[in-house]
Formats: C-alpha cells, sequence, structure tokens
C-alpha cells in the first residue's frame, strides 16, 4: 500500500504519538502492581476493575491542581524544564525499530540518534534544580547532572561495542545482524548498558538526585500539577526508551519465531520483560549512596565496557 | 530557492540569534542555557547540509556532556545567577575580534569558493570514518594524546592541593 508521502508522515507521527502517551501509563500501572504483588499488598484497586484506571484517575487530578510557580524562581527556566525533559524521549521513540517494516523515522545512524537526543534530557533535570530557587532542588540537580555525565560514557561504550560487532549504526541493521550468540559474547556490555540505562532514569538504586530522605524530591520538589505530571511521564517514557533501545541492541528486537508477522509483538515482549527487571530493581535494591555511585561508573562499568569493546574488536576481526 | 535553502536559513538564523544572546545576557546561567541553544542549532546546521554524523556527534558531546559541566560547575559554585558586568573597553575589543574573525573566515571562503551557490552532498558516515581512521588516524591519535595529558594533569593539580590541606 503507497500512501502520499504527507499523510505517511502524519500518520506516523500520530502512531509514534499514541504509542509515547500510552506505553509510560502501561508500565505506570505495571511498577504499582508489581510493587505492590511483591510487597504482598493489593495495589490500586478502586478505579476501574482491578485498579487498572488508576493512573487516568491520577491524571485527572493532576490537570485540576494549582500550577504553581515558586516566588524565588527563575520563571522561564522552571516553566520549560518540564518540556526539556520529556520531548527527547518523543524523538527516540520516533526513531527505535519495532521490525524491519515497523519503525516512524528510518535514520541512517539511529543508534547515534537516539543516545544523542536523550543526552538533551538531562537539561531538564538541571534547569528544573537550577530554576526552582530551591537549595533542595539545586542538590538534586547538581547531583543528577553529575550522575548522568559520568552514566553517559559506559553506555555509549556499550552500545559502540554492538555497534562495531554488527558493523553498522542503524538500530535496524544492528537487530538484523543480531545472533543469539551475541547474549554471551556481548553480555558484559549488556550488563553495563542495563545499569548505566538505570542510572540515565535516576532509578533506585541510582534516586540519589531525587531521594526523598535527603534533598525531599530534588529538582521536581516545587513542582505541581501537569508540570509534576510531565515529569513523572518523562520518567516512565525513559524506561520505554530505554526497554526497546536495550532489547534491540542486545536481544536481537524482533528476531524470534514468525519474525516476519510477529515482529513487533515480540520486540513489545522482550522490551516488557526488561521494563520489568528495571522496575523490580526499585523494588529489590536500597539506594546507592552518591560515592558509592560514582565510584561504580567510573572504576567498575567504564573498564568493563573497554573490556568489552576490547572482546568485539577481536571477536569483529578473528570471525569478521 | 529551495526548501533545503529556507530550512538553512532558520537554522542559521536560530543558532546565530542565539548566539547573540549567549554572549550579551548578564545571567550567567542563562547564557549557558542560550548556549545550548545554539550549539543544537548547529548542529542543525550540520543535518541540513547533509552531514549526519557530525550533527549527531556534536549534540551527543557539545550538547550533551561540555555545556551540562558547564552548568553542572556553575551550579557547584553558585555564581549562575549572579549578574556579570564588563566593562565598555572590554565590550569593544570582543566585538572588534568577533567583527575581524568573522570578516576573516568569510574572506577566506569567499576567496576559496567564489560568490556562486554551490551543490553540497554531505560525505556519508562510512566516508567520515574511513577518513578519520586512515588519512587522518595520526592527528586523531594525538589528539587523543592531548586529552590524555590534560587528563592526567586534571588529576594531579586535584590530588596534590588535598595533600596539602591534609598536612596543613
Amino acid at each position: 500500500m503507497d500512501l502520499p508521502l504527507a499523510v505517511e508522515i502524519i500518520l506516523k507521527a500520530v502512531v509514534v504519538l499514541a504509542a509515547f502517551l500510552t506505553l509510560p501509563l502501561a508500565i505506570g500501572q505495571t511498577e504499582h502492581k508489581v510493587m505492590a504483588h511483591m510487597q504482598g499488598r493489593l495495589g490500586p484497586m478502586e478505579a476501574g476493575p482491578h485498579g487498572i484506571a488508576q493512573l487516568v484517575a491520577d491524571g485527572i487530578k493532576f490537570v485540576q491542581k494549582e500550577d504553581v510557580t515558586p516566588a524565588s524562581a527563575d520563571r522561564w527556566v522552571f516553566k520549560l524544564a518540564p518540556a526539556v525533559a520529556l520531548i527527547p524521549y518523543l524523538v527516540a521513540l520516533a526513531a527505535i525499530p519495532w521490525s524491519a517494516a515497523w519503525v516512524a523515522a528510518d535514520v541512517p545512524a539511529s543508534l547515534l540518534l537516539v543516545l544523542a537526543v536523550t543526552s538533551v534530557g538531562v537539561f531538564g533535570t538541571l534547569m528544573a534544580g537550577w530554576g526552582s530557587g530551591n537549595k533542595y532542588s539545586l542538590v538534586g540537580g547538581m547531583r543528577a547532572g553529575a550522575q548522568l555525565v559520568s552514566y553517559e560514557l559506559p553506555m555509549v561504550l556499550a552500545a559502540a561495542s554492538v555497534a562495531m560487532a554488527a558493523g553498522s549504526l542503524s538500530l535496524t541493521g544492528i537487530a538484523q545482524a543480531w545472533s543469539w550468540w551475541w547474549l554471551i559474547w556481548q553480555l558484559p556490555g549488556a550488563l553495563v548498558f542495563l545499569v548505566a540505562a538505570v542510572a540515565e532514569l535516576q532509578r533506585v538504586p541510582f534516586d540519589s538526585p531525587l531521594a526523598d530522605s535527603e534533598v525531599v524530591f530534588g529538582p521536581y520538589t516545587e513542582y505541581t500539577g501537569l508540570r509534576f505530571a510531565f515529569f513523572l511521564l518523562a520518567e516512565y517514557a525513559g524506561i520505554v526508551v530505554m526497554s526497546l533501545l536495550f532489547t534491540v541492541l542486545f536481544l536481537g528486537g524482533w528476531s524470534g519465531p514468525w519474525s516476519d508477522t510477529l515482529g513487533p509483538l515480540w520486540t513489545l515482549l522482550k522490551a516488557a520483560l526488561v521494563a520489568i527487571l528495571i522496575l523490580w530493581l526499585r523494588i529489590a535494591w536500597p539506594r546507592v549512596r552518591e560515592d558509592q555511585l560514582q565510584r561504580l561508573a567510573w572504576l567498575v562499568l567504564l573498564p568493563l565496557a573497554l573490556v568489552q569493546l576490547a572482546l568485539t574488536g577481536v571477536g569483529v576481526v578473528v570471525w569478521g | 530557492m529551495t526548501s533545503r535553502d529556507v530550512l538553512f536559513a532558520a537554522v542559521g538564523l536560530i543558532t546565530a540569534a542565539a548566539a547573540v544572546l549567549a554572549v550579551t545576557n548578564r545571567r550567567v546561567l542563562h547564557a549557558g542555557l542560550w548556549l545550548v541553544v545554539s550549539l543544537g542549532g548547529l548542529a542543525g546546521c550540520y543535518l541540513v547540509l547533509g552531514a549526519e554524523l557530525v550533527a549527531l556527534v556534536q549534540l551527543l558531546v557539545y550538547v550533551g556532556a561540555v555545556v551540562v559541566l558547564v552548568l553542572f560547575a556553575l551550579m557547584l559554585t553558585r555564581s549562575g545567577g549572579g549578574e556579570v558586568d564588563t566593562s565598555p573597553a572590554h565590550r569593544w575589543l570582543a566585538a572588534g575580534v568577533g567583527a575581524g574573525m568573522t570578516v576573516l573566515l568569510g574572506g577566506a571562503l569567499v576567496a576559496a569558493y567564489g560568490w556562486d551557490t554551490r551543490e553540497v552532498a554531505g560525505p556519508g558516515n562510512e566516508h567520515i570514518g574511513e577518513e578519520i581512521f586512515g588519512t587522518w588516524v595520526w592527528p586523531f591519535e594525538l589528539l587523543s594524546l592531548l586529552l590524555l595529558a590534560a587528563l592526567v594533569t586534571a588529576v594531579a593539580v586535584a590530588t596534590t592541593g588535598h595533600s596539602r590541606d591534609r598536612a596543613a
């Protein structure tokens, strides 16, 4: 079926936007339920059957709340921060393939595009930390900045290893070059990428920028209503993007039985499992201290990523 | 004018305007944020000219890492909100240097390529890779050596300060 270019672009944009608005809600609801059941609770049960509409109810609540800008805030920086945090993940989602045909924006260096735009998202957190005019926000923003810069390096190196193995910077090309023994060959890189992704998302155990017992809620302390909801949406959208990226890079994306027809479903299933793993970490581990966090990035993850890079290089030269 | 020309002019205008705002802004942190817009706009310029890889690396390195570090340092020293005022002489000197550089670069471009328009087809990603790791591999490796030296020096400066503090 051939559509006119403009119609095709609009249609793809609408589909990506729909996925961007629904998948994070699904992740949020899963987090409520998985966390509750792992802790021997029921979780939300009132809104809809088995509490399935809880996040919709939350959304309605957020819309009704007053949008407060503190008197000492840096007004425009404060107001723009949620958008800056959210939009990069929308762009990233458009570039990640669900199957060889199911990709909204198929660009030649899509891996680099996704890594580059997600690295812009940190400005949302920095702007929130600075713009709030609150010392807890400032400390939280600084922690976030230090953390994101440190963990970006091992993450990019781990991704580079897969790109080297596949000989391609395109996510579609990488997923097509994947074969099952990469699960072992790229295992150190996969571990590094997963840990760095959780740190980039500022999720437990790497949530010291938001640590509620130390800095209230870090950069997001002063936010209310819809702007606060946007930050939450950015966090869950981040989980969606990182899970999909991990799936495409390290788990072969859509490869599986009958991948010609079921490809996107395989991607969704694998990404959902990765997302649940990321949620599970929050329930299983306590928060890592700030200095331990930096130590892990520079003394464990970075050398491991370099070893993986060397391993991949040797592999490519010997077998490639 | 093709649509690419219009796009290039728009991105270029945004880049230049953000750069002017970054230089003229009195609040350092706002200047840093305008620098983000300007560097991002520059990545857009590269993209319009077809150099995809250069554009993405610009975004990843300059926007995603270098300016983040600058903002982090501003927040750490709490000097981001302060007003910065320079003397008129300072400003005129800076404007003169900037204008001179513009004339120099513009003159060099006009001297090299003349006034007529040229077809721009950005190099492919493979081509850039081959050039960096083939023709230009020695300058590239020398640069990494320079960065390594800077890194080691920074560590040395930081740690010697510490031991002196502890001894005192």
